[in-house]
Parts: C-alpha cells; sequence; structure tokens
C-alpha cells in the first residue's frame, strides 16, 4: 500500500481498481441488494403462479427454473455476498486494522461475482432455459437430463465459489495478522469471531462444491458416470457431496447474523452481552458440528438404521449450542434499558423468528417424523425462517445499524419503523402458512397444487407481496439517507454502541486506523 | 411480466373460481392410517409441544423484558454479565430434553426399518412422469401397470372446472389389501423421485439404479392420495400417488380380473383393428401419455411437435422405432415396455391421423410385435 493520505480516485476506476476496504464493501452490499431485488423478481414470479390452482401464468418447465435460480441468486449472490460486504466493511474498522490483509484479491474476489452472475443469468436466454433442477442441483436431473445451459451454471458456481474462498482468506489472514496491539482473540468483537469461523468453514466446503460441479462436468462431457448407476456410479453419492457443502453452507449464511445481533442487542438494551466466551465457544461447536450432520437432508434416500440414527442424533445436538446463543440474547436484554430504534426491532425479529425456525428445525431433525415433512412445504417454511428472517433481517438491522457511521447521515426512523413492520407482517403472512400447507401434505418445487391448499397459498402470495413491496422502502429510505438524511457527526452515534468502530470519526474517512489504535478493555467486545 | 399485471391476471381468474368454499385447510399431519403413521403423528405432536412449551417460556421472558425493561421507563441498565453456572444449566437441560425425544424416536425409526416378513411385495418404478406398478409372483407374468395423472390439460389450464380430486387422480390406481403387511421396492427409470402416501407414512426416494424399501400395512379400506416429493422435471407437479386399500375379497378378485385382462390383451394383439378404434384407443393414450410433451394439439412443447413432423407423415418404421426405442439422451423414452402392442399401434396410428397429419395409415398391434422382432 504505497500511497496513503489521499482520498478516493474519481469517476469509474475508483471503482474497478479501488483496494479499499470501504469501497469494496460498498460495492458488495449494492452488488447483493440488486441480486435480492432480482431473486425477490423471480420470487414474485413464482408466487403469482400459486396464487391459485390452476396454471395461469407460466409454463411448468419455466417455473421450475423460477425455482432454482430464486435458490440460487439469493443463497450465492444476495445473503452471502452481503455479508462478505459488512466483513469489508467492519472487521478492520472493529479490530483497528487500516484496510483488509490482501487488497488486491480483495477487489478481484469481488470483481469476478458480477460476470459469474452475468453467466448464471444468461442461461434464462438459452436453448432449452435456465438450470431448472432445484438449487441443490440433484444429478441425474442435473448431469443426463439437464439442458445444455447446466455448462455455463457450472461455471458460474466455480466463479461464486473462487469468489468465496479468496473473500474468506482475506478475512482469516486479517483477523490473524491485522489485529491492533492488545486485540486479543477473546476481546474480537463477535462479529468478528463469526466471521473468523464462517471463513474456515467456506474455505473447507466450497472446494467440496467445486468438486461437485465439476464431476458433473465430467459426467455431462465427458464420458465419466459419478453419478449414473447404468455406469457404475451413484446418483446418492452427488448428494452426499452437496450436502457435505449444503449444511455447513446454512451456518455459513447464519452465523454472520449472529454475530450482527450480538453486537446490535447489546447496543440497544446499554448492557454488556451477556456470555460472551460461552458465545464464542457455541458458534465453534456449532461450525464444529455443521460438518457431520449432512445427511438429515437425505432421511429418505434409503439408507441404512444405523446411518439414520447417527445423523439424527448428530442433528438433534445442534439445538444445544443454537439455544445457548438465543439464551444470551435474551439474557442480554433482560434488566437492560431498552429501546427500540429499526435496528434492534430487526434484531428482535430476528430472535423471534430464528427462534421459530431453530424449533421446526428440531423437528426435522427427528427422522421418522422427517418422512412426513420432507420436500414439502414445511421445509420451505423452515428454512424461510431460519434464512430470511435470521439472515436477511439480520442484515437488514445491520445496514440501519451501520449506514449513519458508513455515511455521516442518519435514515429515517419512522419509514424505518415502518419497513420492519411490514416486513415483520408481510414475512409471516407469507411463510407461516407454509406450515400447514406442508403438514397436510403439500410437496416443495410445485407449480400447481390440489384444491385444499387454495387459501393458504393464495395467502401466502398476498404476504410474499407485501414482503416484497417493503423492500422499496427500504431501499428508498437508503438512497434518501444517503443523499439527503439529517447529518451526524457524534462518533458514537448510539449511544450504547460499544467498539473501536464508534471511535472514528462520523462519517468514517476513506483511511482508518493508519496508525493502530490503543485497545483497552472497554473498547474490547463491543 | 410486471407485478401488476400478474396480481390482475390473478385476481380476474380467481373471480371465475367457484371452489373457494371446497377448500378444507388443514392444518396439521394427518396420523393416517397405519400404526406407524399414527406413530409419526404422536412422535410429531409430542416434539411440537415441547418446542411450544419452549418458546412460551423463552418469548415469556423476552416479551417481559421488552415490556418492562425499557429505557422510556427511565429503567438503569443493570451491568452483570457472565455465570458459568447459568450456562451450565442451559446447556444441560436442553440435552436432557433432547436425550428425552431421542428415545421416542429411535423406537419408531426401528420399525420403519422392520422390512422383514412382508406378505406381498410390490415394484414402484418411477418415470418421468408417472408410476408403474408391478405386483412380483413367481407366475413369470406378473400383473403390472403405469397409473398416470387423470386430471385433464382443460381443467389445468382453467378452461374447465375443477373436480373435487384436482392432481391427485390417476387412470389407475394402485390396490392393496387392509391388513395385509405390504413391502413396497421402489427403484426409477430416469431421474430421482419420491414416492409419497402422506396417510400411509410411507415416503421413499425412488432412485434410478437402486432399489428401496418401505412397508405400510394400512388397517382402514379407504383411497389414500399423495404424490412425488423430488423434483424430477417440468411435470413433477403433476404425478399424483393414489392408493386404493380394499379387503382381501375384492383385492382377490381384481387380481383375478387383472390377470384375465392381461390374457385378453396378449390375444387381441393378433386381431386386426378398425381404423375407427385404433383412432378412438390412441387419443386416450395420446392425452395420457404423449400430451404433455407433445401438447394438446401436436403443437409440441418438451418433445417436437407431431403435427406436420416429418417422422408421423414420413416412414412408419422411423415412427415406430422412436416410440418404441426413444429418442437417447433426450425426454423421449423407450414407450416400448411401456405400452402394450395394441397401445402402441393405436398411438401411432393415432399421431399420423390427427392433428391434421392424414396419411391414413393405419398401423396393427402385429406391426409393432414384427417390429420388435425385428
Ligand atoms: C417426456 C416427454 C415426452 C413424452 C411423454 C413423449 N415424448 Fe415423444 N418426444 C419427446 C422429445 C423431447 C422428442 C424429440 C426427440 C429428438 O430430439 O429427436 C420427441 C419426439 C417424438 C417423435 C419424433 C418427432 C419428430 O418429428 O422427430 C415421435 C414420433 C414421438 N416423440 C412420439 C411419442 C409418443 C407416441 C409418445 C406417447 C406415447 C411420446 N412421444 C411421449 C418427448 C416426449
Ligand atoms: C437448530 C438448527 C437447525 C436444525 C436442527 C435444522 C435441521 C434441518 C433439517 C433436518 C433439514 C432437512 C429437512 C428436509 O429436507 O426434510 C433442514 C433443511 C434446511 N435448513 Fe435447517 N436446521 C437448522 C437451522 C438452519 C439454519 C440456521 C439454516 C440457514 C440459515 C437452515 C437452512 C436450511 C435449508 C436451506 C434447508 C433446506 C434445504 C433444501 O432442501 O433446499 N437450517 N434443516
Ligand atoms: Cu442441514
Ligand atoms: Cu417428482
Amino acid at each position: 500500500m504505497g500511497a496513503h493520505h489521499h482520498g478516493p480516485a474519481r469517476g469509474i476506476t475508483r471503482w474497478l481498481f479501488t483496494t479499499n476496504h470501504k469501497d469494496i464493501g460498498t460495492m458488495y452490499l449494492w452488488f447483493s441488494f440488486a441480486m435480492f431485488i432480482l431473486g425477490g423478481a423471480f420470487a414474485m414470479i413464482i408466487r403469482a403462479e400459486l396464487f391459485q390452482p390452476g396454471m395461469q401464468l407460466v409454463e411448468p418447465g419455466f417455473f421450475n427454473q423460477m425455482t432454482t435460480l430464486h435458490g440460487l441468486v439469493m443463497v450465492f449472490g444476495a445473503i452471502m455476498p452481503s455479508f462478505v460486504g459488512l466483513a469489508n466493511w467492519l472487521i478492520p474498522m472493529m479490530i483497528g486494522a487500516p484496510d483488509m490483509a490482501l487488497p488486491r484479491m480483495n477487489n478481484w474476489s469481488f470483481w469476478i461475482l458480477p460476470p459469474g452472475f452475468l453467466m448464471l443469468a444468461s442461461t434464462l436466454f438459452m436453448e432449452g432455459g435456465a438450470p431448472a433442477f432445484g438449487w441443490t442441483f440433484y444429478a441425474p436431473l442435473s448431469t443426463t437430463y439437464a439442458a445444455p445451459s447446466v455448462t455455463f451454471f457450472i461455471f458460474a458456481i466455480h466463479v461464486l465459489g473462487m469468489s468465496s474462498i479468496m473473500g474468506s482468506i482475506n478475512i482469516i489472514a486479517t483477523v490473524m495478522n491485522m489485529r491492533a496491539p492488545g486485540m486479543s482473540y477473546m476481546k474480537l468483537p463477535l462479529f468478528v469471531w463469526t466471521w473468523l469461523i464462517t471463513a474456515f468453514l467456506l474455505v473447507a466446503v466450497m472446494p467440496v462444491l467445486a468438486g461437485a460441479v465439476t464431476m458433473m462436468l465430467m459426467d455431462i462431457h465427458f464420458g465419466t458416470s459419478f453419478f449414473s448407476a447404468a455406469g457404475g456410479g451413484d446418483p446418492v453419492l452427488f448428494q452426499h457431496i452437496f450436502w457435505f457443502f449444503g449444511h455447513p453452507e446454512v451456518y455459513i449464511i447464519i452465523l454472520p447474523a449472529f454475530g450482527v445481533v450480538s453486537q446490535i442487542i447489546p447496543a440497544f438494551s446499554r448492557k454488556p452481552l451477556f456470555g460472551y466466551a460461552s458465545m464464542v465457544y457455541a458458534t465453534a461447536s456449532i461450525a464444529f458440528l455443521s460438518f457431520i450432520v449432512w445427511a438429515h437432508h437425505m432421511y429418505t434416500v434409503g439408507m441404512p438404521v444405523a446411518g439414520e440414527l447417527y445423523f439424527m442424533y448428530a442433528t438433534m445436538l445442534i439445538a444445544v449450542p443454537t439455544g445457548v446463543k438465543v439464551f444470551n440474547w435474551i439474557s442480554t436484554m433482560w434488566r437492560g434499558a431498552l429501546s427500540f430504534e429499526t435496528p434492534m426491532l430487526f434484531s428482535i425479529g430476528f430472535l423471534v423468528l430464528f427462534t421459530i425456525g431453530g424449533f421446526t428445525g428440531l423437528m426435522l431433525s427427528i427422522a421418522p417424523a422427517d418422512f412426513q415433512y420432507h420436500d414439502t412445504y414445511f421445509v420451505v417454511a423452515h428454512f424461510h425462517y431460519v434464512m430470511v428472517a435470521g439472515a436477511v433481517f439480520s442484515m437488514t438491522a445491520a445496514v440501519y445499524f451501520w449506514l449513519p457511521k458508513w455515511t455521516g447521515r442518519m435514515y429515517n426512523e419512522t419509514m424505518g419503523k415502518l419497513h420492519f413492520w411490514v416486513s415483520f407482517v408481510g414475512f409471516n403472512i407469507t411463510f407461516f402458512p407454509q406450515h400447514f400447507v406442508g403438514l397436510a401434505g403439500m410437496p416443495r418445487r410445485v407449480p400447481d397444487y390440489a384444491l385444499q391448499f387454495a387459501d393458504f397459498n393464495m395467502m401466502s402470495s398476498i404476504g410474499a407481496f407485501v414482503y416484497g413491496a417493503s423492500q422499496i422502502l427500504f431501499l428508498y429510505n437508503v438512497i434518501a439517507t444517503i443523499v439527503a438524511g439529517e447529518k451526524v457527526s457524534d462518533e458514537k452515534v448510539w449511544d450504547g454502541a460499544e467498539g473501536l468502530e464508534w471511535t472514528v470519526p462520523t462519517p468514517a474517512p476513506y483511511h482508518t486506523f493508519e496508525v493502530p489504535p490503543k485497545v483497552d478493555t472497554a473498547a474490547a467486545h463491543g | 411480466m410486471s407485478f401488476k399485471k400478474s396480481l390482475f391476471v390473478a385476481g380476474a381468474a380467481m373471480s371465475s373460481w367457484p371452489l373457494l368454499a371446497l377448500a378444507q385447510n388443514q392444518v396439521n399431519m394427518s396420523p393416517g392410517v397405519t400404526e406407524i403413521g399414527a406413530e409419526i403423528y404422536d412422535l410429531h405432536m409430542l416434539i411440537l409441544i415441547i418446542c411450544v412449551i419452549i418458546g412460551l417460556l423463552v418469548f415469556g421472558v423476552m416479551f417481559y423484558s421488552i415490556i418492562y425493561h425499557r429505557k422510556s421507563r427511565g429503567v438503569v441498565p443493570a451491568q452483570f454479565h457472565e455465570s458459568t453456572k447459568v450456562e451450565i444449566a442451559w446447556t444441560a437441560v436442553p440435552f436432557l430434553i433432547l436425550v428425552g425425544m431421542a428415545v421416542p424416536a429411535t423406537s419408531t425409526l426401528l420399525e420403519v426399518y422392520d422390512n422383514d416378513e412382508a406378505e406381498l411385495d410390490i415394484l414402484i418404478t418411477g418415470y418421468q412422469w408417472k408410476w408403474r406398478y408391478e405386483y412380483l409372483d413367481d407366475s413369470g407374468a406378473p400383473v403390472a401397470f403405469f397409473s398416470n395423472l387423470s386430471t385433464s390439460q382443460e381443467a389445468i389450464y382453467n378452461t374447465e372446472d375443477k373436480g373435487q380430486n384436482y392432481l391427485l387422480e390417476v387412470d389407475e390406481p394402485l390396490v392393496i389389501p387392509v391388513d395385509t403387511k405390504v413391502r413396497f421396492l421402489i427403484t426409477a427409470n430416469d431421474v430421482i423421485h419420491s414416492w409419497w402416501v402422506p396417510e400411509m407414512a410411507v415416503k421413499r426416494d425412488a432412485i434410478p439404479g437402486f432399489i428401496n424399501e418401505a412397508w405400510s400395512k394400512v388397517s382402514e379400506e379407504g383411497i389414500y392420495r399423495g404424490q412425488c416429493t423430488e423434483l424430477c422435471g417440468a411435470y413433477h407437479g403433476f404425478m399424483p400417488v393414489v392408493v386404493h386399500a380394499v379387503s382381501q375379497e375384492e383385492f382377490d378378485s381384481w387380481m383375478a380380473a387383472k390377470r384375465a385382462e392381461k390374457a385378453t390383451e396378449l390375444a387381441s394383439a393378433s386381431v386386426e383393428m378398425s381404423l375407427d378404434a385404433l383412432m378412438s384407443e390412441g387419443e386416450a393414450i395420446y392425452n395420457t401419455q404423449c400430451v404433455a410433451c407433445h401438447g394438446a394439439a401436436g403443437e409440441g412443447g418438451v418433445g417436437k411437435a407431431i403435427a406436420g413432423s416429418a417422422v408421423a407423415l414420413g416412414d412408419i418404421n422411423t415412427h415406430l422405432d422412436v416410440s418404441i426405442k426413444g429418442v437417447a439422451g433426450t425426454a423421449m423414452q423407450a414407450f416400448g415396455g411401456q405400452l402394450s402392442d395394441t397401445e402402441m399401434a393405436a398411438v401411432i396410428t393415432y399421431q399420423r391421423n390427427a392433428f391434421g397429419n392424414n396419411t391414413g395409415d393405419v398401423v396393427q398391434p402385429a406391426d409393432v410385435a414384427s417390429y420388435k422382432k425385428g
């Protein structure tokens, strides 16, 4: 890093060539929001088709393309990059570092994302259409029986995987090497801890995903039979490999979200996090367990009973550290002095709804009961409670929480609260009834359904339109803040906020902590 | 399509849809009609209730805090944190609760896996997008048939009213005797499917090249409906499962009738059929077997158009070849093993004379048989 003490370059090159963690963080955040809107548009098409029984708007094949792209775009385009963006902005400021450890790689790991998604989106216009085999792309539907565009899908996954791996190596290198003097591991803010652990998960499992898609590529183009019994392979092998990636992946999505609420709840409770150390250990145990429970997604593939039992017991165990987290957040609120600004509202929304998703997760972990739940809307409800109300709500909370620090301007609180309530109500109208239709027997990934599911589906669709519309409010609020929000100059912004990022001026200057700060215990683990 | 437009279309379609009143709005799992189903239901309720109780406690504490520990009430925040005792308690207590859940879960799971001593074996094969059922026995010519969705395209595309069992009805259901341990051997022909009947509490993936086992002992006569639950391509939502559970006597007479039907079918293969007879049978087969891919007017879709197709207008042998052997690497399956010679003759005759393909060709069952012999 040669020249310091200057502001950003001008024009487009600022963004193309930047190695500044704040610029890159900003780009990640905007990119992920764009993907959130795109994935949301796909979801609106899905819910419009499911508004009532019968085929109205799209053909079944296209419907499957929509569910597939919706899942892929939301997981790989919206949620994951948004947390990488947050990490970029916050980790250096939280540990007192001037930038990320590997700034050029940082630029690269962002800039390969848009072409990757362009490649994925372009499949929509190819002959045979986009991938239509679900975000879990089980072989042989995704190999022998897939449209030719699957090859582009495979390369898109490779690109996204590379980006994630580079991003996480960068985070690991930064946290390990760039902490300010005195910032010991057990003083790291929880957001940094959860991201450090997430980064290790990513480095461990993204190559497994790359392996899976490479094997698909081989099966499709080079005559191998990894996933075809006719050639001595096994379609179930695909599922084992996919879920060896896939289950840790769901924790990759949720751990940074845990980190965010662990920063926000203490701030608006004006009280330290109840059990800092136990939160760190709980995060680490969840991460460890996440590697050894993958086949709970495969209870119906016909595993031997011993395998079923093992995966059932191991999965149930995850509820323990997850419970520890929830209890800790609530004990933090207990006898605090609570106030309910938008970030706190979204964090409480997270807490309530994520806990519900955790309960349904526990129900799903019971193998014999899962025979009834598996691949129904009950599972759809479960994972939207943990991914939307978990990851997306916490991400939204994070934006409201740190936006004043980033921009030096305050968002409109009334509009923020409105955004919360409309989202919260819309979300529940959308996904709560899905528990019912799932239990009553509606399979997932179907473009049409039997008449007894009609009312709840209509409700779900209405909720989805409301939730979708509420995001426009969010976008408007953020843009209005950036261009014309009321100026804030207080370094702390929030009276209860703790941590190094609240010691730099507001808005955070282009370069921070060029001279490492002194870390005292009070500033640690905010 | 814009969001507004889709809302409008959906709203307009809704007003022409009189069936809203029929909906039942079931909100919970059904205990079903098997012992295992009832056990699974009890397990589900047990865990649900435990979760609800824990949830009420946890949220109760949280809402108490939200109401009484507000800054706006002038509360001075406590600063307590860290307590190893509390941490140990809220690790150990949930662990013990989990052990309590694991015990009944284990015993139910072991029963689900007890496939021994079945009295009847049925081979279930998933196809894109239908099920094939074969009653395994030592006769050398077991009873076997395909079970296709029987809901009409018109009902699906909203030009006809939707019946009570919309999307959950088939041309030929699986028939099983009650109070009999039936073992299902489940596999697939192309991609992975999953065979599920909620009220029988059986869900097992159908995996090409592998055979899974499951079993069921239905205690009540009745008609039970389910669906494929593993995404298996475009028409995944359109391959229901329907099971008729009947008394042993009824089952035996049904079986006898199926065997007799099979014998007449074999005999009829050598009989000459009229163009009209072939056309009407052919239309019926086309509309269950081919319509999903080739379209109601032969216009194509997943498959190529049949109207004006060079194959349907050209050499009969090519037409037979495509239909019997399929086209490797495409969705066009080999129908030779799926349709009888009579059915094949009928559907080919139909394709050659419908949709404006007025070739006047008549294909007889014997032609199919001799083509198959080569
Ligand atoms: C699962 C979808 C599917 C179903 C069901 C299906 N087909 Fe096809 N069919 C196809 C596809 C795809 C092709 C094009 C194959 C190719 O690329 O040459 C095709 C091609 C054909 C052709 C050749 C058309 C041409 O012009 O090349 C004939 C004849 C045909 N099918 C007959 C049938 C008959 C008879 C049935 C019903 C018994 C049937 N198909 C059911 C998918 C299907
Ligand atoms: C208490 C913790 C959790 C447990 C015990 C749990 C358990 C399960 C189980 C058993 C399934 C498989 C259900 C089935 O397909 O039949 C499942 C599905 C799923 N879970 Fe969880 N889960 C938990 C938390 C989470 C979290 C935190 C996330 C992500 C943020 C998540 C995301 C998902 C997703 C995406 C699926 C569906 C994948 C698919 O088939 O498309 N879960 N969960
Ligand atoms: Cu999982
Ligand atoms: Cu299916």
